[in-house]
């Protein structure tokens, strides 16, 4: 391990955000307001299939104080589809065209001289609709003979391949035993408690769109609003918002800024469209993949994991737009830690009448872990080998690293025994065996859970394509900009906005390491769309590792200008002079300095005090590309690296399950995570155990239900539970650090790995809790009806 | 249609208001809106989340589930009253020390809980500080930076016993 001696890089550096947020004087997208503004409500199908036959908005014009309505035929006017990331033609408008395809699609907008207005003029829009077949259950929907969701398409299943790597044949020929199980993997929603929206004002003189909203991309996938919007790219402002979380759900939000941005351009004035907990719930963009795997893996009689097969049916609901990226981050880390010579990857995407899929945290390895995980703890079981000694067993060795994985895609290092063996230890596994023989003599049914699982890091952006023959996009960046002011002060800039993580202060912490002062004396702001350096944003576990790259790469370009002014002032040269708290100085001779206040002034006010030929100012900018991507061999039979910070942990929950109820209760947790170089501990924390906690919601409460006829069931927070303070237990956190020999510091990305292991982790402890039952979990959320019905069952069967 | 609107009078963070408000114009819009105070934040309008707390003459309420002219005549406080300069208040300085926040959305709801709770019960236990924050959700921390936090705050009388707001 690197013992690169750091002041601030691991440090309980207190965050730059905090002050503004515990204040309440951050700035977040509903709390902008500007003269004149409207406020916008809309109307929503209450049907999840139906051609849309007549609107009549005249009662909803004629209530005074409405100033526009607008439809599905004012979007096409007013506005271009949705930007798209699928190759299928799939075409989406933020209000439906022709007809709706989910109950809770946006039908028509209002915007009105505040909200309750809004909302009255939308509860007066007259909608007839001709109801359509309602698709549900997607292995009825990509049948041949099922109404179609989309006319245009030849059928629902809108995407179906298999991609297979290494010799799976001969792996499942040679395998004494294949392991299968059918799971179940149903759709959960981000939920962050700040809803998606947006202010937009257009100015119809200079033809510029000014879009306040808690959008991520905006100097990535900004251009491509513009397209939707109508507008010409250069004259699209989007202002990065302090945003109240996202977890994954606000990377575009096309939908919310076309609505507000419609009904500006219609009603003259800037409109604010804010979404409503019921909005998104229903009709948000971010409802997590939701999977019908069929899995096998082939073991040898010693427990070697000989090879694996994945088959998966996703239903990806009424659209298609954000593309089946969520499989392609699946195969970055299919195969786990485990060594496994070669698996193959089915994937049907199947269309139909529910709000469309988005991505949320996990990002679609959240729920091939939960396979993967179930099928290692099946094996065991079935081979009679203890759960973690299989796992020892099948580990990539420490010394194997950097380890190519069969897919191509290159895990950069790790030492899973080490973080085991520190969960165990943290756990007191013995300890635990030994009080579940006891409680179980009780007539407890106390469970011990673990799962040793992959979380992947800094995302390439080939996984959106390689899926598709064609190759595509491989831009995935992330900028910072960094000055020093005539008084002396850092300022950094940065190009995606805050999105409910820890930016800032990661941006503070490395101007800090980079030049020995204090992280507090760093200012960092944030520049719009129009300003901004290519940034794609927080998303895949990449910002810390970005941010970081970014600001080092910033560092050294200012630091070579200041060297340059720093020796002409000393009369050194400037690979002499080294930087510490108060400024620059000569090596060795520390009398020979220059601080940072004078530094500054020399370079904007006292140009004839510089170096002949140099310019005025002390800025630089830098833009840092993903440290390890590479293409994807045409045959696809090599992904190439595309993910290839490769972090890890070892959860072990304990639960106590009540067989008559099916309440859970957990117990204790234990959590071992390896993200490699901690920046930062307490907010790595912070992230651990927030994303442990979406775990618990997804493995116990949270589940986007829909009856037979396409309603949404879970449309407001009585009914799509979130794990509340008296849900989780105190949770106990560790680290291993395996540095990343590809990135800064050997940061590597800790933001998904709570929420990527947890369900397994917990599915693995309900199972074991059962055991004495024999109850098999092969389906989330647990709830207490899900399990009370299993151990009837079960009950039955014996 | 006609609509009725009222004449009300409230006092927000030591400061008196007068407002003309419809009857159905919730406490949360009130305060957001018409007071420009936006550290009160909108969650789920439908009671759950906790995000819109307040105190009302001295007690928790979700300004989402009240109406501006219910608050006629009263005393309310959000979270620019804790910190009326800027600088943190104890209570949130606690927040910040132990990472009782990370998107900061929840936060001025759960300082509002928090303030009262410890006004009320000065030295709590951890059962009764995760019973108290179970009435409002978090969706970042996993609630342990907020128990941690107002555990420190409890450490530190950050909350004078029975203080009046």
């Amino acid at each position: 391990m690197a013992t690169t001696p750091r002041t601030w890089i691991g440090k309980d550096v207190q965050r730059l955000e905090d002050p503004r947020l515990l204040t309440g004087r951050a700035t977040y997208t509903d709390d902008v307001k500007l003269p004149g503004m409207a406020y916008a409500a809309v109307l929503r199908s209450p049907q999840a299939h139906a051609r849309i036959v007549r609107i009549d908005t005249s009662r909803a014009r004629a209530l005074p104080g409405v100033f526009a309505v607008i439809t599905g035929d004012d979007a096409r006017e007013l506005s271009n589809p949705l930007p798209a990331f699928c190759a299928e033609p799939v075409v989406e408008y933020a209000l439906a065209v022709d007809k709706v395809r989910y109950a809770g699609e946006a039908v028509a907008a209002v915007a009105a001289v505040d909200r309750y207005t809004a909302e009255d003029a939308a509860g007066l829009i007259d909608v007839e609709y001709a109801p359509l077949p309602v698709l549900t259950d997607p292995m009825e929907a990509m049948k041949p003979e099922a109404t179609k969701v989309h006319d245009n398409l030849p059928s629902n299943l809108v995407f179906e391949k298999t991609l297979s790597f290494g010799d799976v044949a001969g792996g499942f020929a040679s395998a004494d035993r294949v392991i299968r199980r059918r799971l179940r993997w149903h759709r959960a929603s981000a939920q962050p408690l700040e809803t998606a929206g947006a202010v937009c004002s257009y100015n119809p003189a200079s033809g510029r769109m000014d879009v306040w909203s808690n959008t991520n991309m905006i100097n990535y996938v900004g251009w491509l609003v513009a397209g939707t919007l109508k507008v010409a790219a250069s004259k699209l402002s989007i202002k990065p918002m302090d945003v109240g979380g996202s977890f994954g759900s606000k990377h575009v939000l096309g939908k919310v800024i076309a609505i507000a941005g419609m009904l500006a351009r219609r009603s003259g004035r800037a409109v604010k469209f804010m979404e409503d907990r019921v909005d998104n719930l229903t009709a948000c963009e971010n409802l997590a993949c939701d999977r019908i795997y069929d899995v096998e893996l082939a073991v040898g009689a010693d427990g070697d994991f000989k090879g694996l097969r994945i088959k998966v049916v996703d239903d990806y609901g009424a659209y298609f737009q954000f593309g089946h990226g969520t499989h392609g981050n699946a195969l970055a880390q299919a195969t786990g830690p485990y060594r496994i010579p070669g698996f193959e990857y089915t994937v049907q995407c199947v269309l139909t009448n529910k709000c469309q899929q988005g991505v949320f945290r996990g990002a679609g390895s959240d729920a091939n872990n939960f396979a993967l995980e179930r099928l290692v703890d099946a094996a065991a079981q079935e081979l009679g080998i203890d759960r973690v000694e299989i796992r020892r067993r099948n580990f990539i060795r420490p010394d194997a690293f950097p380890f190519k994985m069969p897919a191509g895609n290159i895990y950069d290092s790790g030492d899973y025994p080490k973080v085991l063996d520190q969960a165990l230890t943290m756990a007191g596994w013995n300890e635990l065996r030994k009080m579940q023989a006891e409680a179980r003599a009780q007539g407890r049914l106390v469970g011990i859970g673990l799962a040793t699982a992959q979380q992947r890091s800094v995302y390439g952006p080939t996984e959106f394509w390689f899926w598709y023959d064609a190759p595509g996009l491989t831009s995935v960046p992330e900028s910072v900009g960094l000055s020093l002011g005539p008084t002396g002060e850092f300022i950094a800039t940065m190009f995606s906005p805050f999105w409910g993580n820890s930016p800032e202060t990661v941006v503070a912490q490395s101007v800090a390491e980079e030049f020995g002062i204090d992280p507090g004396a760093v200012t960092v702001t944030y520049e719009d769309s129009l300003h901004g350096l290519p940034s794609a944003g927080p998303g895949g576990s990449r910002m810390t590792v970005m941010l970081t790259g970014a600001v080092v790469g910033a560092c050294r370009k200012l630091k070579e200008k200041m060297s340059r002014i720093a020796a002409h002032l000393l009369e050194a040269a400037p690979e002499d002079i080294v930087f510490g708290a108060g400024g620059a100085s000569v090596r060795g001779v520390p009398d020979k300095a220059v601080g940072y206040d004078a530094l500054g002034l020399k370079a904007y006010w006292f140009k004839l005090d510089l170096p002949a030929g140099m310019e005025s100012g002390l800025e630089a900018r830098h833009t840092y590309d993903h440290p390890y991507l590479t293409m994807p061999s045409a045959d696809r039979k090599d992904l190439g690296a595309f993910y290839p910070m490769m972090g890890h942990g070892a959860h072990v929950p304990v639960v106590e399950v009540n067989p008559e109820t099916g309440q859970v209760r957990i117990l204790r947790y234990v959590a071992v995570h390896d993200v490699g170089t901690v920046v930062n501990p307490k907010s790595l924390r912070g992230q651990i155990t927030g994303g442990i906690t979406q775990g618990i919601g997804m493995a116990l409460y949270e589940q986007c239900l829909y009856d037979a006829d396409g309603q949404p069931l879970t449309a407001s927070f009585m009914d799509y539970l979130l794990p509340t303070a008296q849900e989780v237990p105190r949770f106990e956190i560790g680290h291993v650090e395996t540095p990343s020999p590809f990135t800064e510091y050997g940061v590597k990305g800790g933001g998904e790995g709570g929420r990527m292991i947890a369900p397994a982790a917990l599915a693995s402890a309900v199972e074991d809790a059962l055991a004495p039952l024999g109850v098999t979990i092969d389906e989330l959320p647990m709830t207490p009806e899900r399990l009370a019905t299993l151990v009837e069952a079960a009950r039955a069967r014996r | 249609m006609t609509r009725s609107i009222s004449l009300i009078g409230l006092t927000v963070n030591g400061v008196r208001h007068e407002l003309a408000v419809e009857p159905r114009r919730l406490l949360v819009d009130c305060l957001r809106d018409d007071l420009g105070l936006t550290g009160t934040h909108i969650g789920c309008e439908h009671g759950v989340c906790g995000t819109c707390t307040v105190l009302v003459d001295g007690a928790s309420v979700r300004s989402c589930l009240m109406l501006a002219v219910q608050a006629d005549g009263a005393t309310v406080t959000t979270v620019e009253g804790l910190a009326p300069d800027g600088a943190l208040h104890p209570l949130q300085q606690a927040f910040r020390e132990a990472q009782g926040l990370q998107c900061g959305f929840c936060t001025p709801g759960m300082l509002m809980l928090a303030w009262e709770l410890l006004r009320d019960h000065p030295a709590p236990s951890e059962a009764e500080i995760r019973e108290a924050i179970s009435a409002n959700l978090c969706r970042c921390t996993g609630y342990q930076g907020i128990v941690d936090a107002i555990q420190l705050a409890a450490e530190r009388h950050a909350v004078p016993a029975g203080a009046a707001r």
